[in-house]
């Protein structure tokens, strides 16, 4: 075996000349380098941001008044499942998995991910989901109207769109799986000479957890939704009272994947405010022990509280106060992430670039919506609270201020490397302002909206609320347009406008990513580097 | 079609802003930009008022003292005011300290929440009992025991569909309102035992600090005991389809006199309103009568104008299958409905003699009119099918 692997070695460093990469769309299709799969992953995001987005404004142009204006309210429907689903499963968890595939490698000092060619089909699978999530509206009966939760029996009742929908989910969930699969391979075996576990950038950490997040989960999402389409179309009753089944089941398996997805979508961003702080404030990441362990309790809280999004279901009195007690639990470790950063940023020697704007401005705003989550575990108000507004603004507070954020604060500090062009730190910033301030104009208001008691996936609403819906929609198409500028100078540095970068781009920047030239060659790291 | 009615809805826009000026409080609903939840006219949802503040507090608290530090630190420990850098990077006793310490609060928070919890799980020794049932899209009330025993009725949004396409001024109460609301007594623990025929719904008024989910197949209960006098409004919250925003609650709390007197009165209207399944009716008596259930039931599927949706819903107008074929199969599809679409089961719904009238009635509105055959379907005939 040995002497079969010794015979290759010629071979493997005969590839760092170029003459193998593969040209036109020959390169895209067939590719195999992380960073080719990391940057289709990234665009391919981005193009679904922007279609959830889109759907997100035909959502709130409706409601900018009230009564029914501009869409049906079966059309509305499908909007809002359609903007959920494509956000999650089509912007920030593809999103993630492609900085993961440019940055990993990167930072571990490996020469490329682990499994190639299943990176190569685990990207290719995302444009099959998209397109059968984006012509599910083209059937008849539309696109999945039943919410993304597609809570039984309402999603039975759906048309051939749901069912469009339930395949959209096998392949992306498989995807997903073989993303997962490969970062925990690569973050377990190829490390560098040195590289040590407790000595990996937080980012690879995070995304090592995550990665195991997806793996526990996605089989569990993969049968909720096989389960429904045997109810559909092949007559079991899992969810169908009169022949045995339970609606709750459905809810109970959807959650036990839904929470620990919420973190799925958020430890990344963690990991890259991670990075981002330190680089910025010029000094070590506060307590780096304590944030490996608090990510990692992080993850197995999760799987522990599924139930606080079904108080309003009927729960025996035991399991109210079970989920609650859990669920209030997670803030802790959240709690100490956050202390650790403001501890990085203290008494170091600061600076406000983009990135650094972006990630204190995640803490800012996820430390909202972070609160509001401890608010919303409480059961009793919960009570109060639970499918209205309120748990909109909070999630949104958490995805939006957390996943997209962060997402942001790592493509400016990642971009010049990408790239090997810097980007302009005036419209960075312009974009930064612009999104922080319309991002809060839409959700600030949805709080109180949900305090008043309106209910979520509305198509209509009583007159009392008109006021803060309108403010909600003015926000929300303020906040559309600022992404734009973010598209064109992520355009410009990749078209190769811009000031060329160094190879440590940003002054206190620490990793071996910054060890490379900017842009990243094809193939780095052939021959591991040694971390003392 | 659609640029016409874009051009409308710009129309009505406006007047929505024009209109704006005048929107009132609602009564027993929300404020007009009500900023917290509603103060409460039972003690649960007076006591989560109250958690939420506390909780509230306690966050503001954390949050001012967490970012002080931190916009503290961004004021002063900027490079261009030539900070240098310190090299400290971890301390285990700092750790444990903001790892204890919230763990504490948490503790504080979970007491008082635990004991609210306990109280609104407490659904024994009600005075009252009610079995609330959703339907695509309207709520079911009856009466299980006390004075107004055995009477039942179904509860439609009563706003004019003119509202909410825009033609006609909103009404303070708009989308809140309903046809037939839930009357019970002050200061008596009023049980809901909920349930649904479809898919889940969920029974909310916030003013209670209720909010229930209703399981098809299950029954679940909730309970509130109301201080004031008064109407409170609520909505349907858990995403029921198409007409998910369009099936409020309205239920009014009124003295027990008044309470025993309605209960009176409904017991009355109950005995004389009794349908006679035998008696054979006339055309005439049987199409007024089946626009009424048409209108109530099935409206928000099949459309006013028996055109259904297309893809979604199916036409009755010109529907050869069901309405301009024998009665059997329609009469069958309207007692136990149609499986995996949304057209429900109307056997527990509706009596035999709304049953033969409405489905007189499709054979007689819109283009169908003496086309099919069975032009009347009497009583008798559902009977026989059921």
């Amino acid at each position: 075996m040995s002497s079969v692997t010794a015979d290759h070695v010629p071979a493997i460093q005969g590839h760092e000349d170029h003459h193998h990469k593969p040209h036109g769309w020959r390169r895209w299709l067939f590719a195999t380098n992380h960073k080719d799969i990391g940057t289709m992953y990234l665009i391919f995001s981005f193009c679904m941001l922007l279609e959830g987005g889109v759907l997100a404004l035909l959502l709130r142009t409706e409601l900018f008044s009230p009564g029914l204006q501009f869409f049906r309210p079966e059309l509305f429907n499908q909007f809002t499942t359609m903007h959920g689903l494509i956000m999650i499963f089509g912007a920030i968890m593809p999103a993630f998995v492609g900085f993961a595939n440019w940055m990993i490698p990167l930072q571990i000092g490996a020469s490329d991910m682990a499994f190639a060619r299943m990176n190569n089909f685990s990207f290719w699978l995302l444009p099959i989901g998209a397109i059968l999530f984006t012509v599910s509206f083209f059937m008849p009966g539309g696109a999945n109207a039943a919410g993304w939760t597609m809570y039984a029996p309402l999603s039975l009742q759906m048309g051939p769109g749901m069912d469009f929908n339930i395949f959209a989910v096998h392949i992306l969930g498989a995807s997903s799986i073989m993303g997962a699969i490969n970062i925990i391979v690569t973050v377990l075996n190829m490390r560098a000479p040195g590289m040590t576990l407790m000595k990996m950038p937080m980012f690879c950490w995070t995304w090592l957890i995550t990665a195991y997040l997806l793996l526990a989960i996605m089989p569990v999402l993969a049968a909720a939704v096989t389960m429904l389409l045997t109810d559909r179309h092949f007559g079991t009753a899992f969810f169908n009272a009169a022949a045995g089944g339970d609606p709750v089941l459905y809810q109970h398996v959807f959650w036990f994947f839904g929470h620990p997805e919420v973190y799925v979508m958020i430890l990344p961003a963690f990991g890259i405010i991670s990075q981002v702080v330190p680089a910025f404030a010029r000094k070590r990441l506060f307590g780096y022990a304590s944030m490996v362990y608090a990510t990692a309790a992080i993850a197995i809280l999760s799987f522990l509280v599924w139930a606080h999004h079904m108080f309003a279901t009927g729960m025996p009195i035991t399991g109210q106060l079970y989920f609650m007690y859990a669920t209030m639990l997670i803030s802790i470790p959240t709690g100490v992430k956050v202390f650790n950063w403001v501890a990085t940023m203290w008494r170091g020697s600061l600076t406000f670039e983009t990135p650094m704007l972006f990630a204190v401005g995640f803490i800012f705003v996820f430390v909202i919506g972070g609160f509001t989550g401890l608010i919303v575990a409480v059961a009793p108000i919960d009570i109060q609270v639970h499918d209205t507004y309120y748990v909109i603004a909070h999630f949104h507070y958490v995805m939006v201020a957390g996943s997209l954020f962060g997402m942001y604060a790592g493509a400016y500090y990642w971009l010049p490397k990408w790239t090997g062009r810097m980007y302009d730190e005036k419209l960075g910033k312009l974009h930064f302002w612009s999104s922080m301030i319309s991002f809060n104009i839409t959700f600030f208001p949805m709080h109180f909206l949900g305090l008043a008691g309106m209910p979520r996936r509305y198509a209509d609403y009583a007159a009392q609320f008109t006021d803060f819906n309108v403010i909600a929609t003015i926000g929300a198409f303020w906040f559309g347009i600022s992404q734009l500028i973010f598209l064109y100078l992520a355009v410009r540095a990749w078209t190769g406008h811009g000031e060329p970068a160094a190879a440590k781009s940003w002054e206190g920047a620490e990793g071996l990513e910054w060890t490379v030239p900017s842009p990243a060659p094809f193939h780095t790291f052939v021959t591991p580097p040694v971390v003392k | 079609m659609k640029k016409l009615r874009g051009v409308l809805g710009t129309g009505a826009l406006l007047m929505a802003g024009a209109a704006m000026a005048q929107v009132e409080d609602m009564p027993g609903g929300p404020r007009v930009n009500q900023l917290n939840l509603h103060e409460g006219v039972t003690q649960i949802a007076q006591d989560v008022a109250w958690l939420h503040w506390m909780i509230m507090i306690i966050c503001l608290v954390i949050f001012v003292g967490v970012f002080g530090v931190m916009f503290y630190s961004i004021a002063m420990h900027r490079k261009s005011r030539g900070a240098v850098p310190a090299k400290f990077h971890e301390h285990v006793g700092i750790e444990i300290a903001w790892t204890v310490i919230p763990f504490i609060i948490i503790i504080a928070m979970a007491l008082p929440a635990t004991k609210l919890m306990v109280a609104m799980k407490d659904t024994s020794n009600a005075d009252l009992t009610v079995k609330v049932t959703g339907y695509q899209w309207k709520w079911g009330y009856e009466y299980v025991d006390g004075p107004a025993q055995g009477v039942q009725f179904l509860s439609n949004l009563a706003t004019p569909r003119a509202q909410i396409e825009g033609t006609e001024p909103r009404s303070n109460t708009y989308l809140m309102e309903v046809d037939k609301p839930l009357v019970v007594p002050v200061d008596k623990k009023v049980r809901i035992v909920l349930t649904s025929t479809d898919v889940i719904h969920s029974w909310m008024v916030p003013e209670f600090g209720v909010k229930q989910d209703a399981m098809p197949g299950f029954l679940r209960d909730t309970w509130f005991r109301a201080e004031k006098v008064g109407t409170y409004r609520g909505q349907c919250a858990e995403l029921c389809g198409k007409d998910h925003a369009f099936m409020p609650i309205v239920v009014n709390v009124v003295s027990q006199a008044d309470y025993e007197k309605w209960s009176a009165e409904q017991q009355k209207v109950l005995a004389s309103a009794a349908d006679d399944p035998n008696k054979k009716y006339t055309s005439q008596e049987l199409v007024t009568r089946g626009q009424q259930v048409y209108t109530a039931n099935c409206v928000a599927c099949h459309q006013a104008n028996g055109k259904g949706l297309p893809g979604t819903f199916p036409a009755l107008d010109a529907n050869e299958k069901f309405v301009l074929a024998p009665m059997k199969d329609q009469i069958l599809t309207v007692l136990n409905g149609h499986p995996g679409t949304a057209m429900a089961a109307f056997r527990d719904q509706l009596n035999d003699v709304e049953i033969a009238s409405v489905v007189t009635y499709t054979r007689n509105a819109w283009s169908n009119a003496g086309k099919g055959p069975d032009p009347v379907v009497q009583p008798a005939d559902v009977k026989a099918l059921r």
